[in-house]
């Protein structure tokens, strides 16, 4: 008890001014409720006030990026209250490098996703369980305590299985059934990973606390204690991602969810698993997750390939966007599991890049969706006559997500495979070829669906609208700045990075290799000269 | 035992015990704590004075009166032992009756929840039994009644004075299982209840006198008082006792292997009893349970821990896989209620007090949840309480949503899903049995929810995306008009409701009744 009364004091002194990131989780919460009461009739307040939620969240989070400093590792905002004080549980929220971005992202894709939403029935709940959704996800991304962040990504769930099986398509019952129980089962497993290893801590330091950052400093655990409670950690995260083989949900519940709901499962909901991976694998067990690291390269490679080869062969355009996830998520794991300052921060680049580029892909899809009732590819073909805007967006999207250099992707990739290329040398290569496959599938996909002269309805496919314009627009503005001028985004990634990889390398006695590596921690500043001349050679 | 020595004073004994006594003492009652049983005469009175003026008025009274008159003597016990938690925490247990109850933190903890859950069943029982036409009088007497017997059950400090206390609230059970005088099946239950109710009845005696042969005692302290002083050079006559108290106890919380009455008793029940039976019955059960387990047997911990997990790896099992294939609602929350004890168990086998504390709010937050489902139940039930199948709730989250709101979040509640209090109490029973080390037992309690999310989604499922508009006409009965929603189950759903989210959000108070409450067990 008395430590817990220390630290309430301690975390009291930095909490002096508003609460921001509290107010960040408690926004659209609040919103959520406000619109689930509004009246059934009135679909425009609801309308109005859930882009009004989403919007002004995103707004916190700005403000957030703006008193974020940008030189500091450690934990920034943080506010620290007791929730259960018997079990030492708190109210533990904060901010570093490593979630930042995340965190802005999240706000950022919900009010994109609410208005390329087309949504006619029921809107008031759609939007409400979409305002929860964004709670939950935040708080997943700003919880600093192991009970508040379990308990953030189990809510997830819920939200998401009402997205999926109201508003959904087809299969959509079966589809979220599968997604709701697959991630329930992998989660069984870390809430008793999770009490493990606080009673486990409690045995060895005599404090009973569930604060993530006590638990990563003391590191008290025996090494194969601590393999084992990664196992029951990762397992979980490995479903969220999804790693292969534990991918079979992914697809059902990307193609059959509603627009909003693919480009937020795709956005922001699979990035709950590989910043699980970072925050609570490599951060609390760094001796198990370097001993691991094998093994998950290896899966992230198997997940390159395979959702490559088998997204090629998908007749369906927003099945092969869903299985393009999986290729690309294995990416982020590769460069996670590295432990080198470029595999992490292109890791984290990369959760960024790939929710915005297929966050668009998801928009696009619906936008065809809604005028042609069809996902087949076969049925389409010749659009890029009938609706030319759609289809420029479209190549830069897909570009982007191809990973073409002056692109967003190509950042995140290039750094991804460069940081693991010294721990991982051969996988790297295979990981490289699945950039080229991941070329063969989107540029085939696109050949299918917008060259070639139009017959039918294809013919006559309106072209976007100023809406759609407008929605996809601050994405594209993504794509291309974060291509041109990662630096702003890097840098503040950078020192919180630096410190988890001599955290990790630290403690599993690895770390002169680091030192020692040929390639010097990058000055962000070069980044894209030297992707960019690294693309020339590829 | 100091403290035991200081309850020994508190507890004014009329003879001074080290005293030799003349051959023929004169017969001396008990002095009696008036104030301290006061929650259970106040039950017992208030059934009295209700089946009283039930049988002199001349007409059938009017129900909504009765509802008032039960709710307010159950909200004036609750009330009543509020105030004793307080006297409790300042002046320490207290054994009453000449021993044969203690009143401490853990049978005020039951009280409360034994009155809260009869506040809430005659509330939804008021409208069931205008619907249906029975008498409201004799039901809500019978409520009472079988609160007082759960009181006692939680309190007693006596193995006689447990047994008495299980008979009252398992004949008054009996005959409300029964009451739906015109339903066969509610008839098939009573009979089913009471048969197999009063066999385990016989061994729950058959166990307390081999425990009274193994230690001369029926006092729960005395035999550990007996149990810690002696050894026991062979201890089969005391192990056959634990066994068979085990066997009757297990089953009034419809433990596996001796649940096979509940799916048909629950089913078979009126709607509003079947709640009250998994929130009041189970919860007795278990206070049962834990009392004599951990006040009298506490020092044969090793023998019998390793008893309870078997038990509770059986009954996750059962809840979790036979709940799959029904398609009855009413049977499906009765697996899903056999699986609810088996969490129950993980946490009493961890025998520390964390298990204990977590298992008390793990009844605690269980029995709002399951009086908010069976109220949707009643509600979906219609006239002739016999729409209970999957298909009975298609389109309801289109005709009555805050019912069907109501009902997703008692579902995911039992799930386990935070921000409920479903969420808080797998998470205190589970916690209790990782620190208790008994990992194999936490996955395969934490998997077993798995499975038994499946059959929640299926309700929900059946709610929200079930049915076309043909099938919701078919189910309203061949019109789209809503089921009826009266005021009584408007109020009690909306207490259940606000109980399990406001647990969820804000759990530290519970956390702390329910651990003060283990605390605070008089003998232990």
């Amino acid at each position: 008890m008395p430590t817990m009364l220390l630290a309430a004091e301690t975390s009291a002194g930095a909490d002096a001014g508003f609460p921001l990131l509290t107010a960040l989780i408690a926004l659209p919460l609040l919103v959520a409720v406000l619109v689930a009461l509004t009246p059934s009739g009135r679909t425009d307040v609801a309308k109005a006030l859930g882009l009004f939620g989403t919007i002004a969240t995103f707004g916190l989070s700005l403000r957030m990026l703006a008193e974020f400093e940008t030189g500091e590792a450690g934990f920034q905002l943080v506010s620290k209250q007791p929730w259960i004080s018997d079990l030492g549980i708190s109210w533990h929220v904060g901010v570093d490098g490593i979630s930042l971005w995340l965190v802005v992202l999240t706000a950022f894709l919900f009010p994109l996703s609410l208005l390329g939403a087309s949504e006619r029935e029921d809107v008031g709940t759609f939007t409400a369980w979409i305002l929860l959704l964004e709670a939950a996800v935040l708080g997943v991304f700003l919880s600093l305590d192991l009970f508040l962040f379990f308990v953030f990504f189990e809510v997830v769930l819920v939200p998401m299985y009402f997205l999926i099986g109201l508003w959904g398509h087809g299969q959509r019952i079966f589809a979220a059934t599968k997604f709701f129980l697959y991630t329930m089962s992998g989660s069984a497993l870390m809430l008793v990973g999770m009490l493990a290893l606080v009673f486990l801590h409690r045995e060895a330091t005599g404090v009973l606390t569930f604060d993530v950052t006590e638990i990563a400093a003391a590191q008290s655990l025996a090494t194969e204690t601590a393999r084992w409670l990664f196992l029951a950690f990762g397992l979980s995260f490995a479903v969220k991602v999804p790693l292969f083989p534990l991918h079979t949900w992914l697809p059902d519940a990307h193609t059959e969810a509603p627009t909003a709901g693919s480009v937020i499962l795709a956005g922001v909901l699979l990035k709950l698993g590989t910043y699980g991976f970072i925050r609570f694998g490599l951060y609390l067990f760094p001796e198990a997750a370097d001993h691991f690291g094998p093994l998950m390269a290896t899966l992230a490679v198997i997940g390159i390939t395979y959702g490559a080869i088998v997204a090629a062969m998908q007749k369906d355009l927003k099945r092969l966007v869903a299985y393009s996830s999986v290729a690309h998520m294995g990416f982020i794991i590769l460069g996670t599991f590295a432990v080198t300052t470029q595999g992490v921060e292109g890791g984290l680049l990369q959760m960024v890049n790939h929710g915005v580029s297929t966050g668009a892909l998801f928009l696009l899809v619906g936008m065809i969706y809604q005028r042609r009732h069809t996902r087949l590819i076969s049925e389409l073909g010749g659009l890029q006559k009938a609706a030319p805007v759609m289809a420029a967006i479209f190549t830069v999207v897909m570009l982007s997500s191809i990973g073409l250099p002056g692109l967003n992707g190509f950042v995140g990739e290039f750094l991804v495979l460069v940081g693991s290329f010294e721990a991982f040398r051969w996988w790297t290569v295979m990981a490289a070829s699945g950039v080229i496959l991941a070329a063969v599938y989107l540029l085939w996909a696109y050949q299918r669906s917008f060259h070639g002269t139009p017959g039918g309805d294809n013919a006559e496919m309106a072209d976007l609208n100023w809406r759609e314009i407008a929605v996809l627009a601050p994405l594209l503005g993504l794509i291309v700045f974060m291509g041109v001028y990662p630096k702003p985004v890097l840098d503040r990634m950078e020192p919180s990075v630096d410190q988890l990889v001599t955290h990790v390398r630290g403690h599993a006695g690895t770390l002169d290799e680091l030192d020692e590596a040929p390639v010097a921690s990058p000055s962000t500043a070069d980044d894209s000269d030297g992707a960019a001349a690294e693309g020339g050679n590829r | 035992m100091g403290s035991l020595a200081l309850l020994l004073a508190q507890s004014d004994l009329p003879i001074d015990p080290t005293e030799v006594g003349p051959p023929v003492t004169p017969f001396v009652g008990p002095t009696i704590d008036w104030a301290s049983i006061a929650p259970i005469l106040i039950l017992v009175g208030g059934a009295l004075l209700l089946l009283v003026t039930a049988a002199l008025s001349p007409t059938r009274s009017r129900p909504g009166m009765i509802t008032l008159f039960t709710v307010v003597v159950a909200g004036a016990a609750l009330t009543d032992s509020l105030k004793l938690w307080n006297d409790i925490r300042d002046d320490g247990a207290r054994l009453v009756l000449a021993d044969a109850l203690s009143i401490d933190g853990f049978a005020v903890f039951f009280t409360v929840l034994i009155c809260g859950s009869i506040i809430l069943t005659s509330l939804f029982a008021d409208d069931y039994l205008r619907r249906e036409d029975l008498p409201p009088a004799e039901l809500n007497a019978l409520l009472l009644l079988a609160g007082a017997g759960g009181v006692i059950m939680a309190s007693a400090n006596d193995l006689i004075v447990l047994f008495l206390g299980l008979e009252v609230l398992s004949i008054a059970l009996y005959v409300m299982a029964g009451f739906h005088l015109r339903r066969e099946e509610s008839q098939e239950a009573a009979i089913k209840y009471f048969v197999l109710g009063a066999f385990s009845s016989a061994f729950l005696l058959y166990g307390i006198a081999l425990t009274y042969g193994a230690t001369g005692t029926t006092n729960l302290f005395e035999i550990a008082e007996f149990l810690s002083a002696n050894t026991l050079a062979s201890n089969g006559l005391l192990m056959a006792g634990m066994a068979l108290l085990l066997v009757g106890l297990g089953f009034k919380v419809a433990a596996a292997p001796f649940h096979l009455w509940t799916p048909d008793v629950y089913q078979g029940s009126p709607s509003p009893v079947t709640g009250y039976m998994a929130s009041v019955a189970k919860a007795a059960g278990f206070a049962g349970l834990l009392r004599v387990f951990v006040s009298a047997f506490g020092i044969y911990s090793l023998d019998w821990t390793p008893a309870i997990g078997a038990l509770a790896t059986l009954t996750l099992l059962v809840g979790a896989f036979l709940a799959i294939v029904q398609t009855d609602v009413k049977r499906i929350l009765a697996y899903s209620s056999i699986g609810h004890a088996g969490y129950v168990l993980v946490g009493m086998q961890a025998g520390t007090d964390d298990g204990i504390s977590g298992a008390l709010l793990y009844l605690f937050a269980y029995a709002f949840m399951v009086l908010g489902s069976f109220a949707v139940v009643t509600l979906v039930g219609r006239a002739g309480d016999d729409h209970h199948a999957l298909t009975d709730y298609h389109g309801l989250g289109r005709s009555r949503p805050f019912v069907a709101f109501a009902f997703t979040v008692f579902l995911l509640a039992q799930s386990g899903m935070p921000l409920t209090s479903g969420f808080l109490a797998k998470f205190s029973v589970i916690s209790a049995a990782v620190e208790a080390e008994s990992y194999a037992l936490a996955v395969l309690a934490m998997l077993a929810a798995v499975v038994a999310a499946f059959l929640y989604l299926r309700i929900i499922v059946a709610m929200y995306f079930g049915g076309d508009d043909a099938a919701t006409a078919t189910a309203a009965g061949g019109e789209s008009t809503p089921i009826a929603f009266p005021f009584g189950a408007r109020l009690g759903i909306g207490v259940a409701l606000g109980i399990t989210l406001f647990v969820g959000f804000l759990p530290d108070a519970l956390v702390s009744f329910s651990r003060d409450a283990t605390l605070l067990i008089g003998l232990g």
